[in-house]
């Protein structure tokens, strides 16, 4: 596939500049692989430009606001200060879970819970890592997210400069859940962050990683996130993404996994704000076995866009691929998925299977949909399946027989279609909040109201 | 049954023979020169040369399309011999009796032989070798109805208002690169026109055959359906054997007026290459129908076991409210063969339906690719598109490939599709072979199974030769 570039540096310069500055610090304060890695993502940033729609993945996605609108790193003026207190609403009724904090980037200590590093076991930010020639740290960071092609995650790897770096030891099981909270504050301006995340999952270790992207006020901002998981032999990791951001925001996150022998993932990828949202998220079954599940559900309305990439690689032998992406789409909103399985030629044994379904709840509303199967080999079991439709009028039909309102049958049924991902969520507390979170997107909780009629 | 495969798999195109027939050819390349030496050739009105000088001078500025999943090396487009006729006798031939007898012995052999078909089967047959129709049957008992069915050329002397009408109406000459060249260069074609109300008594049928080497054949179709008529077409193609590339870019443009429903079936077996991919033919071809009225219909459906390279995707527009558009496909990709096949049904009337049956079948190296694009444009209200796709790999070195696109831009529209990739299963393979079935026939029995959905839509003759056809290609390509 060809990969067109931006014709001219629209929108460069800023960053150029950012990394130019910030250049000299750096070289004095990080190890000399680190630099280099920056100054490569730098080139190749440069290099490729912002995406256009020449890009075929980008074919629905115009990223021109992002490019066209001039980030600050740093707020212009002083933020107020945040509580803990405001930050309880997203914490899942379990402020005990160990927590990292960022506001606009930025690690909090002061909000964060006990970090960890004992037994190996770490649990930190990244910062603090930076600098500290972990030969850990250093043989997994940018290994598995590739900015060959990416000038999102190239520019990210240029300018990281926090985010969280989970290390489980091998054969450790994590029973509490780590809650990562991106948080985003602006009041006047435009402000970018560049978080970075490293989960390395050892042999046999278990870990359950929630990264939340909230915003305390509605501003504008620009998240360009990314995420690294590397998942060892055997070893199991859940990863969930809940992206609320404000309605003005800008959200691009990339997330590549690794998996070994026999290694399992989970992924969720929850989308219920932004005005232009992007994931692309990319897993490697790597090696013999190794099995992932990715669930995404988007409700996008307003003038909201909201674009899921995925892409599954399969190049080893008896690798299971699940994949189900359910969306609401109400207002002006559009939605766009793109989900590339691809077999390679001795990937003998491959099941696959992707599923996107889309609802319309609005005229208006409007979907754009591309599951793609490559397969270069004969012994698999591959399917792919997608749907655009709207409410069932019988359905609606039916519930209106039994003396439920026609917009609250509208909510419930549309409520029962995205249930079906929620569902699958296997930490209670994220599954009851996403349950509240999706019902009071779908405004007044008809379910509830429906619910209690039942009672009486 | 490797052994049995292998005898299978290595049986020779059984119609790659050339027919000795001096031709009537332009030198080697294009220029504008060519395509006044081609217009005047055909004696063609000055219509038909502006809209060829106005394609030519748009193709030189345009580039080949890279985004294909098909790879092939560049094409030397000034190599290509743009008009060569077979040589007859000065007049046209009256009747049959009078076409050379060796053009009507290379029918035979095709298995088509012109006078037993207008005997037996009832088809008529506008037979395009190279780029000339050589004969035309049956034409008076369709005249008697108001048909018109004959060559490209015949139509531009005597209906030049129709062809001036409709040509170009659905594939504009500035739409992609090989249709352009199409516009600039075509030679001849097929032309039909149902008068209103009537319904074509007999399927019609055009068996194109390139013959002369290095030749390129561009032919262009056009078939109008006037309100509330209904005809059933069917294309064959089959090419000689030869060890260069031959490059075949024609053009489809259907019509279909009010309550006017076109079936178009193409069984398409050109050379393929040998089995280590040499030679062949490439096709690139663009096909579209546009369902200008409302109720209109128009019906796709392709085999497709020849040619190096497939790579077309015949559209339906549904633009008259309530209209149907239909797609069903076979294709089969075996040795080397590349194919990037599919369709778009873009839905802009309301209450447009349209429904894609696709079956990719890979053997060997081959690679096959479904590409369709299902758009619902904003005002198409209660829009709703079925889609399966379905691929069978044989074999560990070929590829199959799935890339439908789906934009949906009203909300009352329905839109499913579902695609599926395997190969065929140990199970039912044991099943059959339990019940003293051989491993060739089992394996015969399972592809037509696969096929079935698409072959049922295919008139009678052309199913029996599609399901032989196929056989040839494909038995016991598991081993």
């Amino acid at each position: 596939m060809v990969h067109a570039r931006v014709p001219g540096t629209k929108g460069l310069e800023n960053y150029l500049a950012i990394f130019g500055s910030r250049e000299k610090k750096l070289l004095q304060a990080e190890p000399s692989w680190l630099t280099h890695l920056r100054k490569t993502a730098i080139e190749r940033f440069s290099n490729l430009g912002f995406p256009t729609a020449q890009n075929e993945y980008w074919k629905y996605t115009n990223v021109a606001p992002i490019a066209e609108t001039r980030f600050d790193f740093v707020p212009n003026q002083t933020l107020p200060e945040i509580s803990i207190q405001q930050l309880e609403t997203f914490m899942f009724g379990h402020p005990e879970w160990p927590r990292l904090v960022f506001v606009n980037g930025k690690y909090l200590e002061s909000l964060s819970s006990q970090t960890s590093q004992t037994d190996h076991l770490r649990i930190s930010n990244l910062r603090s890592v930076l600098g500290s020639g972990s030969k850990v740290f250093e043989s997994y960071l940018a290994r598995i997210a590739s900015f060959e092609e990416n000038s999102f995650a190239a520019l990210n790897t240029a300018l990281m400069d926090d985010g969280a770096f989970i290390y489980i030891p091998e054969g450790k099981v994590l029973d509490k859940p780590i809650h990562l909270m991106f948080v985003s504050l602006t009041q006047n301006g435009a402000l970018t962050s560049q978080p970075r995340t490293l989960i390395v999952a050892g042999k046999n270790s278990k870990v359950r990683v929630i990264e939340s992207y909230a915003s305390l006020c509605g501003g504008s901002y620009f998240t360009n996130a990314v995420t690294e998981v590397f998942v060892g032999e055997n070893a199991s990791v859940e990863h969930y993404k809940l992206q609320r951001e404000s309605e003005r925001a800008f959200h691009i996150g990339t997330t590549e996994a690794y998996q070994s022998t026999g290694s399992k993932l989970a992924s969720f990828s929850i989308d219920l704000g932004g005005k232009l949202v992007r994931n692309n998220l990319t897993v490697g079954l790597h090696e013999e076995g190794s099995e992932c599940e990715l669930n995404g559900l988007y409700y996008v309305s307003g003038e909201e866009h909201v674009d899921n990439t995925t892409f599954i690689d399969h190049p080893k032998p008896c690798g299971v691929s699940r994949q189900l992406y359910k969306g609401l789409i109400s207002g002006k909103g559009r939605a766009v998925f793109f989900g590339k399985v691809y077999v390679h030629k001795n990937a003998h044994h491959t099941d696959a299977a992707q599923t996107n379904k889309n609802l319309l709840l609005s005229e208006g509303a409007t979907v754009d949909t591309r599951p793609q199967l490559e397969i270069l080999n004969d012994d698999v079991k591959c399917t792919h399946g997608a749907a655009v439709g709207q409410l069932d009028e019988e359905m609606i039909f039916y519930l209106k027989t039994r003396g439920i309102g026609d917009r609250e049958a509208e909510r419930l049924l549309s409520y029962g279609f995205a249930r079906e991902v929620i569902e699958r969520v296997r930490i209670e507390a994220v599954r009851t909040e996403l349950d509240r979170l999706l019902l009071a997107r779908l405004q007044d909780c008809a379910y509830f109201a429906w619910r209690d009629r039942m009672k009486k | 049954m490797v052994n049995q495969a292998k005898a299978l798999i290595d049986r020779e195109y059984k119609w790659g023979f050339v027919t000795n027939v001096e031709a009537d050819a332009a030198p080697k390349g294009l220029s504008e020169e060519i395509i006044r030496f081609i217009s005047k050739k055909k004696n063609e009105p000055a219509f038909m040369l502006e809209w060829r000088l106005n394609a030519y001078r748009r193709w030189i500025k345009m580039e080949p399309p890279t985004w294909q999943h098909v790879y092939y090396p560049p094409i030397d487009y000034q190599g290509i011999i743009y008009y060569s006729a077979p040589k007859l006798k000065k007049d046209r031939p009256k009747s049959l009796g009078e076409v050379d007898q060796e053009i009507l012995e290379t029918y035979e052999k095709l298995g088509i032989p012109l006078e037993e078909q207008k005997r037996l089967v009832g088809v008529a047959v506008d037979a395009v070798f190279d780029s000339v129709s050589v004969a035309t049957t049956f034409k008076e008992k369709l005249a008697e109805r108001g048909i018109i069915f004959c060559s490209f050329s015949e139509a531009v002397q005597n209906h030049p208002d129709l062809v001036q009408k409709y040509l170009g109406s659905v594939v504009p000459y500035a739409d992609n690169f090989y249709a352009t060249l199409n516009s600039a260069v075509f030679s001849d074609g097929s032309f039909c026109y149902i008068p209103k109300g009537v319904r074509c008594p007999m399927e019609l049928s055009t068996y194109f055959r390139i013959n002369a080497a290095d030749t390129g054949q561009f032919e262009r179709t056009l078939i109008v359906a006037e309100e509330g008529s209904y005809v059933s077409y069917l294309e064959g193609c089959t090419a000689p054997i030869r060890d260069v590339n031959q490059l075949h870019a024609a053009v489809v443009e259907l019509v279909a007026l009010e309550g006017a429903t076109i079936k178009y079936s193409t069984v398409q077996n050109w050379y393929p290459g040998d089995k280590n991919g040499k030679g062949g033919i490439y096709n690139f071809v663009t096909k579209r129908g546009k369902c200008a009225g409302a109720n209109s219909k128009i019906s796709w459906t392709q085999v497709e076991t020849g040619s190096a390279i497939t790579w077309k995707y015949p559209s339906v527009i549904l633009q008259g409210d309530h209209s149907i558009g239909e797609f069903y496909s076979v294709a089969l990709t075996n040795n080397h063969q590349q194919a990037d096949t599919g369709t778009k049904m873009i839905h802009i009337g309301k209450n447009t339906r349209s429904t894609i049956i696709s079956k990719g079948i890979a053997a060997r190296f081959g690679s096959n690719t479904y590409r369709g694009l299902v758009k619902v444009m904003p005002k198409a209200e209660n829009a709703r598109n079925y889609t399966q796709c379905d691929s069978l790999l044989m074999g560990d070195k070929c590829a199959a490939n799935t890339f439908p696109y789906i934009e949906v831009l009203n909300r009352s529209a329905k839109v499913e599709h579902e695609a599926s990739t395997s190969k065929i299963s140990e199970d039912q393979l044991f099943y059959l072979r339990q019940r003293g079935i051989s491993p060739e026939n089992a394996v015969s029995i399972i592809i037509n199974g696969f096929c079935k959905e698409v072959f049922k839509n295919l008139p009678m003759e052309f199913a029996v030769e599609a399901s032989k056809l196929l056989g040839v290609s494909l038995e016991g390509a598991v081993g």
